[in-house]
């Protein structure tokens, strides 16, 4: 029933049923001109976006879930108001995504079977989670393991967008000592074009802004060299923060309630990952734009970056050492007062020597 | 004739101390050496920076004593002293250095560079490798007893024409004196007045004093030439003489090797410390003058300098010494641009003057003390060094300046009060 | 590689390793110097060898008018570039807290633009210095390889350091890792180099001064 009512609708475009819904064409251009500006296109796009929009077909859509924790999920789908970005991924035929559905178990995966088939060489593949290939009982779903699902599922697919830093880097299961073995998305995936969307959580607009050049352009946005989209993931939070001036002035906060705190002085010190961190927080913000870690307070973690789990602890100024320096500097210098006494001994016991063998210097000595 | 490389190399190994390494470890080779050295600054010549002449005592240590070295020296890395190196250096290391140690006091991480060079000289001695001037004057000192090749009769020649022109007996081998004056082989040939003018002073101020037949020579060769152990047996003459004649202090005379031989590395030549002390004759006028018993009756009016020996200003420590003594008995004394621990060497000490090959070069670097001279315009140099007035005067000569040299000491007996 | 793995392992495992070769190495080097000892001075003192030692480690960094004149340029640059180089290593936040998390102790920063202007200084210094050593005589007669090493490992991370600031060129955590490692790499060869002079040119001016003190001569 399902099935009839999806393929009923996914002959709509996109124009079609945002009309459908009652979203006037003003609002709809308004959405167009923000995803213009969002995704850094010139605001002569505005129409080429809309009519691509307006004439997109619904595409079919496969989203699988590894070794995650539902926090991508999460993010997407708790948004605020009905928005237009909402009504964007409403409009998708997500045809399979094991939170979402209302299908279980062997209906389930008939479902993702059958989009497949319907939709091969034409659906989105979307991913969060790692997968583990330490051993494949650690994540299975349905029996099937992550690694034999994405590869099935990835062959049809048009692209793959890797959601979330587990899928897309490996991300906290991929922590040292990784466990589970778990690897990415692009570490298995070669012959599909993939968007990384990391972040843990990434931010939804930017999910919906991807999905949404997909539609318009019907490819993938440009990516940096790991695969990130440009218009969210070309500039660091730290070039973008409204801390900045007090980092280039050298104000930092020393804890988190000291006066440097209060005055929202530059948090670098507490261990803030903006300046080696990519992403779109201190513009785009989180929930509903309210704000974003830093602006909490709280020093970016990095979450966008691959192995961002690593990195010596979250409250580990980027320019500290990551590994305790101390004790080994301690035993490298006892270790080398020891070598050096040595050495230093072989020198003496050498100058000894020859001043030991000093033969008395006479007048015919000075002459060959 | 038993000089050699590996002898050479020995003594190179023996040289090397803490000091040695810690220079060496801190050279950064900036150059500034170069702009303190007379035979680089006035010759234009980089070889002739000091830091390039210690080349040779660098490599041993660089091979011997540090680990990169001797692990470089296990694959043949590192670089080797041979004879081309040695035959190389010896005009940089004996005709292009006066140990003068201007140097060594520019050096901006400290280096004590004429240090360097006089520890060098050990091993290029040994290896064959000094000059043939200085193995004379060496060879004359132990075997004469004077470089000059003055012998004792020619001292009491000299001692008698003092005494008839003075009517003053000379006190000689005077068991007990408070002090025993040494001379230097040019005072007593060529200016014989220094022992006249001792001999005044002594006589007004009522110190006791004598010279000894047996240790009268001041010079030391071995110091110069760069072989301790002769050094050693020169110093140890003196030593035996000062004891016998049980004197409390030895006066260095107007020489500026000579002090730094007897004074500085005197007892670390012969192993132990004195059980006299060792005084420059300008550091006894100056304590005369101090206990006013250095009373003068005229002074000098026409314009004077001091020109600063190095081994008994700058490496000596005697500075204020002929300053206070000037003052006393000078109008119009001019300092010259640098003066003092900084002044600048005369381009003759270390050896360079025994050493005719060096003669050259010896007046060229001169230009510097002439620059320094042409800045002031003195009517005469005083001076305290033998050496330094010969040099000059015969440099002077060289370049037709017209200015008197003055020993310190005969310039003082000159005012002194009747 | 990654470029947060290549900054993790050089905030890690390249800093461990760099750390215990630098300390390790230059204890070694300053044993090997200081074993070597020295003779007892036998003569009669004219002076204090001990204050004379201290008072040149001091003196030594200020020359008088003259010497000041003949090798100005040698002075002025070497004043600048190792001004800026210190204050610039010690006196940059982000450094205080490696000597802090490294050594426990830390101190007040510098403002950042002075820091940045510094640096720049600094660089504009070296590269100066090193155009004369490619062009003057003394220079050139003395130059070895190594004082192109030495050039190269200290102008490194000064560049890469500006780099990493600025953010130019890379992606900020491969500008951060390589400045890091630039350090690393100035570290483990310091022992080794011309570099070891930040150690030993206290240990030869002391002994400079207190060879001159002995004899009462201010060196």
């Amino acid at each position: 029933m399902s099935d009839r009512k999806n393929t009923a609708q996914a002959d709509l475009t996109l124009g079609e049923v945002l009309r459908k819904r009652g979203i006037s064409r003003r609002s709809f251009l308004k959405f167009c001109a923000a995803t213009a500006s969002m995704m850094a296109m010139p605001p002569s796009m505005v129409p080429a976006i809309a009519a691509a929009l307006e004439k997109a077909r619904r595409p079919s859509v496969i989203w699988l879930s590894f070794q995650e924790c539902t926090g991508c999920t999460e993010s997407l789908t708790r948004s605020h108001s009905t928005t237009i970005e909402s009504l964007i991924f409403d409009h998708i035929s997500l045809d399979y995504h094991h939170t979402l559905q209302a299908a279980a178990g062997t209906h389930a995966e008939a479902a993702r079977i059958a989009s497949m088939e319907e939709n091969f060489g034409k659906y989105l593949l979307i991913v969060d989670g790692s997968i583990p290939m330490g051993n494949p009982g650690y994540s299975t779903i349905a029996g099937v393991s992550n690694h034999d699902m994405l590869m099935e599922t990835a062959k049809g697919a048009a692209a793959v967008i890797a959601v979330g830093t587990c899928a897309a880097y490996g991300g906290i299961p991929h922590a040292d000592p990784n466990p589970t073995g778990a690897v990415s998305v692009g570490d298995l995936i070669k012959d599909k074009p993939i968007i990384n969307v990391p972040g843990c959580p990434p931010i939804p607009v930017v999910i919906t802004g991807v999905l949404t050049h997909f539609l318009t352009f019907g490819e993938l946005p440009e990516l940096d060299h790991i695969g990130r989209p440009m218009a969210f993931y070309g500039k660091s939070i730290h070039d973008r923060c409204y801390r900045r001036p007090f980092y280039d002035k050298g104000l930092f906060a020393e804890t988190f309630d000291d006066e440097g705190a209060k005055k929202g002085w530059c948090l670098y010190k507490l261990g803030c990952k903006g300046p080696t961190t990519y992403n779109a927080c201190a513009t785009t913000k989180w929930n509903d734009g309210t704000s974003f870690p830093i602006e909490a307070g709280h020093p970016c973690l990095g979450c966008s970056e691959p192995d961002f789990w690593d990195g010596g602890g979250f409250y580990k100024a980027l320019s500290m050492p990551t590994e305790n320096i101390t004790q080994n500097i301690i035993y490298a210098a006892a270790g080398a007062a020891a070598a050096g006494v040595a050495v230093g001994a072989l020198n003496r016991a050498k100058k000894s020597k020859a001043q030991a063998t000093h033969q008395k210097v006479k007048l015919e000595d000075l002459n060959k | 004739m038993s000089a050699s490389l590996e002898k050479g190399i020995h003594a190179l190994k023996e040289q090397v101390d803490s000091t040695v390494a810690a220079f060496f470890s801190s050279c950064v080779h900036c150059g500034m050496c170069a702009d303190a050295c007379l035979f680089y600054t006035e010759t234009g010549e980089p070889e002739r920076m000091p830091i390039n002449k210690v080349e040779p005592l660098r490599r041993i240590w660089k091979s011997e004593y540090t680990l990169l070295g001797r692990i470089g020296k296990l694959f043949g890395l590192t670089k080797k002293v041979d004879d081309k190196l040695l035959t190389e250096w010896e005009t940089l290391v004996y005709d292009s250095c006066t140990l003068c140690g201007r140097c060594s006091m520019v050096c901006p991480v400290g280096n004590d560079i004429a240090l360097m060079i006089r520890k060098t000289r050990e091993g290029m001695a040994v290896a064959g490798h000094a000059p043939e001037g200085l193995i004379g004057a060496t060879t004359r000192a132990i075997t004469i007893g004077s470089p000059m090749g003055v012998k004792l009769p020619a001292l009491q020649a000299q001692i008698r024409h003092v005494e008839e022109s003075t009517g003053k007996t000379i006190p000689v081998d005077v068991e007990g004196a408070e002090y025993m004056l040494l001379l230097s082989s040019m005072e007593i040939m060529n200016f014989p007045e220094f022992i006249e003018a001792v001999s005044k002073i002594f006589d007004r101020a009522g110190v006791s004093w004598t010279i000894s037949t047996e240790a009268f020579e001041a010079t030391n060769s071995g110091i110069q030439i760069g072989v301790s152990d002769l050094a050693a047996e020169l110093v140890q003459r003196i030593v035996d003489a000062a004891e016998k004649l049980k004197v409390k202090t030895v006066i260095s005379p107007e020489c500026g090797h000579a002090y730094m031989a007897i004074r500085w590395e005197g007892p670390n030549l012969v192993g132990k410390p004195f059980s006299f002390k060792v005084r420059h004759i300008l550091e006894v006028l100056n304590e005369l003058r101090e206990q006013g018993k250095l009373e003068i009756s005229s002074r000098e009016t026409q314009k004077l300098t001091y020109h600063d020996p190095c081994q008994i200003s700058r490496r000596g420590g005697v500075i204020n010494e002929p300053r206070s003594l000037l003052d006393m008995v000078a109008d119009n004394f001019v300092e010259m641009p640098d003066t003092g621990k900084m002044n600048w060497c005369c381009g003759a000490g270390g050896g360079v003057s025994s050493n005719e090959r060096a003669d050259e070069i010896r007046l060229k670097v001169f230009q510097r003390k002439k620059e320094q001279l042409d800045a002031i315009k003195p009517d005469a140099i005083v001076s305290a060094c033998s050496n330094c007035r010969l040099n000059l005067e015969d440099a002077l000569e060289e370049y037709n300046m017209d200015i008197p040299l003055l020993s310190l000491t005969e310039m003082l007996a000159d005012h002194l009060a009747d | 590689m990654s470029e947060i793995e290549f900054l993790d392992w050089v905030r890690g495992p390249g800093f461990q390793i760099a750390a215990v070769i630098f300390v390790a190495g230059v204890i070694i080097r300053i044993l090997e110097i200081l074993m070597l000892g020295r003779k007892k001075n036998l003569a009669e003192a004219r002076g204090s060898e001990m204050l004379g030692g201290l008072r040149t480690i001091v003196t030594r960094s200020m020359h008088d008018k003259a010497t000041f004149q003949r090798s100005a340029f040698t002075i002025v640059s070497g004043y600048i570039f190792h001004t800026g180089l210190l204050l610039s290593i010690f006196f940059f936040a982000p450094h205080i807290l490696m000597f802090k998390e490294v050594f426990g102790l830390s101190w007040p920063s510098l403002p950042t633009p002075v820091i940045d202007a510094l640096a720049v200084i600094s660089i504009i210094a070296l590269l100066t210095i090193i155009a004369r050593r490619m062009s003057n005589k003394v220079m050139r007669f003395l130059n070895t390889p190594g004082d192109y090493l030495a050039w190269l490992l200290t102008i490194t991370p000064l560049v890469t350091g500006y780099m990493a600031f600025h953010r130019i060129g890379l992606p900020a955590p491969t500008l951060l890792a390589i400045h890091i490692l630039s350090v690393e790499i100035l570290l483990v060869l310091f022992p080794f180099t011309k570099l070891m002079h930040a150690f030993t040119l206290f240990m030869a001016r002391w002994y400079n001064g207190a060879i001159s003190g002995y004899r009462g001569v201010a060196s």
